[in-house]
């Protein structure tokens, strides 16, 4: 009877990264996913003839380049390109565009409000560096607080003298920071609403909070504390869609001779004497293997594939009450040309960039209130992306795809639960927003694919559909990830691990968690570290 | 009674050429980001460098060769006063075919590197970064039956390079393209004429699928119409000189000015470079008879060579922009400098082309790298790692006719 030295449940990026590092040390690992394709929510589908969607993300820039370079993701066909700048459309038809050159920029800002224009500088220099103290840790195993090993007490001394090293005052901003709402945190800055809200929308992208809520501050960091080529803030494409991404970790993966089973979904993780041995396979197989990692979220790994009775008094409560709700829905669309949108100017670069349609601040938040009461936002924040028109491979020549990202959209509806036609009129009501903006849209329309909570949790496993698998709230950071005590991707039960966005550093396309996630595996196997350390920090 | 006053420009003498396309590329240079090369005037960048860099490796975009140097050597004594001239064997050279070459001094120091695309069995184009003139009558002595002409005004060109280029010229009506092989020239026509004004070598200098365009001056506008149209779906964008010394970079091509000081500008005792130090010893061929540097070059491949030009991947992510290197991390013993650096996007490495002492290869190679932060400098070590392969080199490049992009 075969056994594996590990096996990594999920073919998402993360599982993909953890599963490449094990067997770069020499492991042999075999990774389980229950779809007949890999990637997870970073995946590509050709979903009609010609056109390539990332269905779930879109933009990538948490991508760890210390990773992307050890595994040689390259020559595995990743290659990563920055797009342009977002323009963001008011609900009076007003847009305001970004532009890549600071004087540009200045010089737009200024013609909406002076004071802000100003304001811009010191508002990015504030997040640039809270957004470097974050990045930080990002290929760091969180110390335990309460733990009195050496490494955790180094660990937390490093963290202190980080945090020391902003200063007092910026001390105390930045954790006030970590429970502040974007509006609140805004109005510090600026006074133009359409300004504000279009810094606000990332506070809220993935997030069941609204811009008013308090700690969508910090989630707006996340969203800034990335970076392309050392741009931090930027994002980027994938060239060839996010599943370029997976696929090329997955090269790196089976250079190291690791193997990948798809069509394999895990029913159940197998426990005896309290130590993990392996996994039943929904077709009753079963695998076995000295380590068991798994890249589903916190509540899915504990509540649905593990028996209660298998786990200490506690942890299925804790994963019962893990913060995961959904609140995001995706439409892609296949266009038979690049839309226009009023009041944009034909430039070939903003063509080439995004497109926000955040209304004001009243309106993010009354599409927030939509969600609340279990509904889907009637008046939805949507941020679209046109990847065709900068990389010439997801859709035919002068045909395109467009990405659009939407909040909020509910994984269960107060009217009963979501049917085909229900998802049906969520995906119009998107539509016809963007309409509003770009008179002709819908006739450049060639096919489209709606996906609400409940498709994408059905696909991906992503419970309530939740993109960050869990959400990204102060008591769900850092060494509380996914739970308090077990933030250092061990779990539980012995030689069980977690590799998922449910641990740190959280959720988007980063490699982190699965990279972090080896680095503790390799340590207790007592065998040479293989996963690289970020010395890409101190710019 | 009031004349009307005639206006000249007291600076005209002092103001810059024009390339044939300027008009269309001042159009596109949103950020007036002009330096100058060779007289001419002549884009740094027109959008933002980084972005035209990943045209050059995403999409496809041009780049004006206008004011590089071009000769047409002419007449029954043309190859054999070429071949004396390069280093390389011209007489092997097959008619429609290009060629990479360089020439040296008597003493085997470098001159410059080019292209050599034969024309016809006695009419050659040779391409330079530098002006040449001089040198290339130099190197005719006793060849009568040949004429040297200076093309470097009548002829305009551009540089076309990127995966989608192939499928931009198909668009464009260039028939057969994709069987055009790297290194090879075909003629074609330009918006439906009978004759063929368009000449089209599968060659450039980013290390990626591209192609160079050649054209007479007054068609120089209709090729860039018909060009940008057919481009128009597969992101075409002019790029400038700092995404060229990117694409160059990661492909291990080399640079005047960079990695080598020409040797008749060169002041400094052997401040200039042999091609061995160079890594160009593919381009020397002592099989073919005499040629100028030969003897020297002889004498320096059997005595040894005191530098090699490498390729570095560096620890981390700062630039080794100037830095020195050692053969140790407490830097007590220097073993070479570094002549171009940057952080690769599309490989995402820190990546160098760099001198070190042959001797030295075989161990250890540490930068000393300089950087500020926020006006303040640092400095820090790095560990050095010699690649054989360029750091980009896909397969498209290579391939005949190109895989799909
Ligand atoms: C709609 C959407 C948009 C997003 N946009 C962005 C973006 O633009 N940029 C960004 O950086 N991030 C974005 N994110 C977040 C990001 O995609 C995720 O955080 C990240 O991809 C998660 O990777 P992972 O490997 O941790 O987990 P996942 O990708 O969730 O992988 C889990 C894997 O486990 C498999 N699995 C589940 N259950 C089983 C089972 N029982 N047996 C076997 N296999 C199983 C799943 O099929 C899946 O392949 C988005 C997410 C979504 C959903």
């Amino acid at each position: 009877m075969k056994k594996y030295d590990a096996i990594i449940i999920g073919a998402g990026h993360n599982g993909l990264t953890n599963a490449a590092y094990l067997a770069k040390s020499g492991l042999d690992v075999l990774v389980v996913e229950k779809n007949d394709y890999i990637g997870g929510a970073a995946v590509t589908r050709e979903m009609h003839d010609g056109w390539f969607y990332s269905s779930c993300s879109y933009v990538c820039s948490m991508m760890r380049q210390t990773i992307h370079r050890d595994l040689n993701l390259t020559k595995h066909g990743l290659v990563l390109v920055p797009y342009l700048g977002t323009v963001v459309f008011a609900d009076n038809g007003d847009t305001m565009t970004s532009y890549n050159s600071e004087e540009a920029e200045y010089n737009q800002l200024r013609r909406r409000s002076p004071h802000d224009a100003d304001a811009m500088f010191r508002f990015q220099t504030d997040l640039a560096r809270y957004a470097q103290l974050i990045r930080k840790t990002l290929l760091r195993t969180p110390p335990d607080p309460t733990s009195f090993k050496p490494r955790d007490i180094r660990e937390l001394l490093w963290l202190a003298k980080e945090f020391w090293s902003l200063g007092e005052r910026e001390l105390y901003e930045y954790i006030r920071f970590f429970t502040m709402s974007a509006a609140d945190f805004l109005d510090d800055y600026f006074e133009d609403d359409l300004i504000k809200a279009a810094m606000a929308s990332p506070g809220v992208i993935g997030t069941a909070l609204g811009v008013y809520s308090p700690g969508s501050a910090y989630i707006l960091l996340h969203h800034v504390m990335g970076d392309v080529d050392g741009n931090i803030g930027a994002w980027g494409l994938a060239r060839g869609g996010m599943g370029a991404i997976s696929n090329a970790i997955a090269g790196a993966l089976q250079e190291h001779g690791g193997t990948i089973r798809t069509g394999a979904g895990v029913d159940k993780i197998l426990v005896k004497n309290g130590r993990a041995t392996g996994v039943v396979l929904d077709n009753g197989d079963e695998l076995y293997a000295n380590i068991v990692v798994s890249n589903m979220d916190a509540k899915r790994t504990f509540t649905q594939c593990m028996d209660k009775n298998d786990l200490p008094p506690g942890i299925y409560e804790k994963a019962k009450n893990f913060k995961i709700r959904g609140s995001s829905g995706k439409v892609n669309i296949a266009l038979s040309g690049l839309p226009k949108f009023n009041n944009v100017a034909d430039n070939r670069y903003i063509n080439r960039g995004g497109q926000g349609f955040v209304g004001s601040m009243e309106t993010m938040e009354r599409a927030y209130d939509c969600w609340k009461h279990g509904r889907w936002s009637e008046d939805p924040f949507i941020e679209s992306v046109i990847p065709s028109a900068w990389d010439p491979t997801v859709a035919p020549p002068g045909q395109h795809w467009m990405s659009n990202f939407v909040q909020y959209c509910p994984p269960k509806l107060a009217d009963g639960p979501w049917t085909p036609e229900k998802r049906d009129a969520f995906g119009k009501t998107v539509i016809d927003k963007i309409e509003r903006y770009s008179p002709g849209f819908k006739d450049l329309i060639v096919h489209a694919e709606v996906r609400t909570p409940h498709e994408i949790e059905a696909e991906i496993g992503l419970t309530e559909g939740n993109i960050f698998q869990g959400e990204l709230t102060i008591d769900q950071l850092l060494f509380n990830r996914p739970f308090p005590g077990y933030a250092q991707y061990r779990m539980p039960i012995k030689n069980m691990y977690m590799c998922g966005s449910s641990t740190h550093p959280g959720g988007g396309v980063s490699s982190a968690c699965g990279a972090n996630a080896a680095r503790e595996i390799l340590m207790d196997l007592k065998r040479p570290n293989t996963v690289p350390e970020d010395d890409f920090y101190d710019e | 009674m009031n004349k009307p006053m005639q206006v000249v420009d007291p600076y005209a003498g002092e103001r810059l050429k024009l390339s044939p396309f300027h008009e269309r590329q001042a159009a596109l240079n949103l950020r007036d980001a002009w330096s100058s090369w060779n007289g001419y005037k002549f884009a740094d960048y027109y959008y933002d460098e980084e972005y035209e860099y990943f045209c050059v490796r995403n999409s496809c975009a041009t780049y004006d060769i206008c004011p590089m140097q071009k000769y047409i050597i002419s007449g029954p004594d043309a190859e054999a006063m070429l071949d004396r001239m390069v280093t390389r064997d011209v007489s092997k050279l097959k008619q429609d075919r290009v060629t990479y070459v360089c020439w040296c001094t008597d003493e085997g120091r470098l001159i410059d590197d080019g292209t050599i695309f034969k024309l016809a069995e006695d009419r050659f184009l040779l391409t330079c970064g530098s002006p040449s003139l001089a040198w290339l009558r130099k190197s005719a002595f006793g060849y009568d039956a040949l004429t040297i002409e200076d093309v470097s005004d009548t002829l305009a060109a551009l540089s076309f390079q990127g995966p989608t280029t192939c499928e931009v010229l198909k668009k464009m009506g260039l028939d057969g393209i994709e069987n055009l092989k790297p290194f090879s020239i075909a003629h074609f026509p330009l918006a439906g004429s009978n004759d063929s004004p368009l000449m089209v070598s599968r060659t450039g200098f980013t290390g990626d699928l591209g192609y160079e365009l050649w054209i007479a001056p007054e068609l120089a506008l209709t090729l860039w119409d018909a060009l940008y149209a057919a481009g128009e779906d597969y992101g075409i964008q002019p790029y400038g000189e700092a995404a060229t010394n990117m694409a160059r970079l990661e492909a291990g091509f080399i640079m005047p000015g960079m990695e080598f000081n020409e040797a008749l500008k060169t002041i400094h005792f052997e401040y200039d470079q042999t091609p061995f130090e160079l890594s160009l010893d593919w381009l020397v061929d002592f099989k073919k008879p005499h040629f100028n540097g030969r003897e020297a070059l002889l004498k320096a491949q059997r005595k040894g060579f005191n530098y090699t030009l490498v390729k570095l991947d560096i620890d981390g992510n700062k630039p080794a922009e100037e830095s020195l290197l050692y053969a140790d991390r407490n830097c007590e013993k220097e073993i070479g400098y570094v002549t171009s650096a940057m952080w690769s996007p599309v490989v995402k490495a820190n990546i160098a082309l760099a001198m070190v002492h042959s001797k030295a290869l075989k161990g250890d190679i540490w930068a000393e790298i300089y950087y500020s932060k926020e006006l303040r400098h640092h400095s820090k070590i790095a560990r050095c790692v010699v690649k054989k392969a360029p750091f980009w080199s896909p397969a498209r490049a290579r391939v005949t006719p190109p895989a799909a992009f």
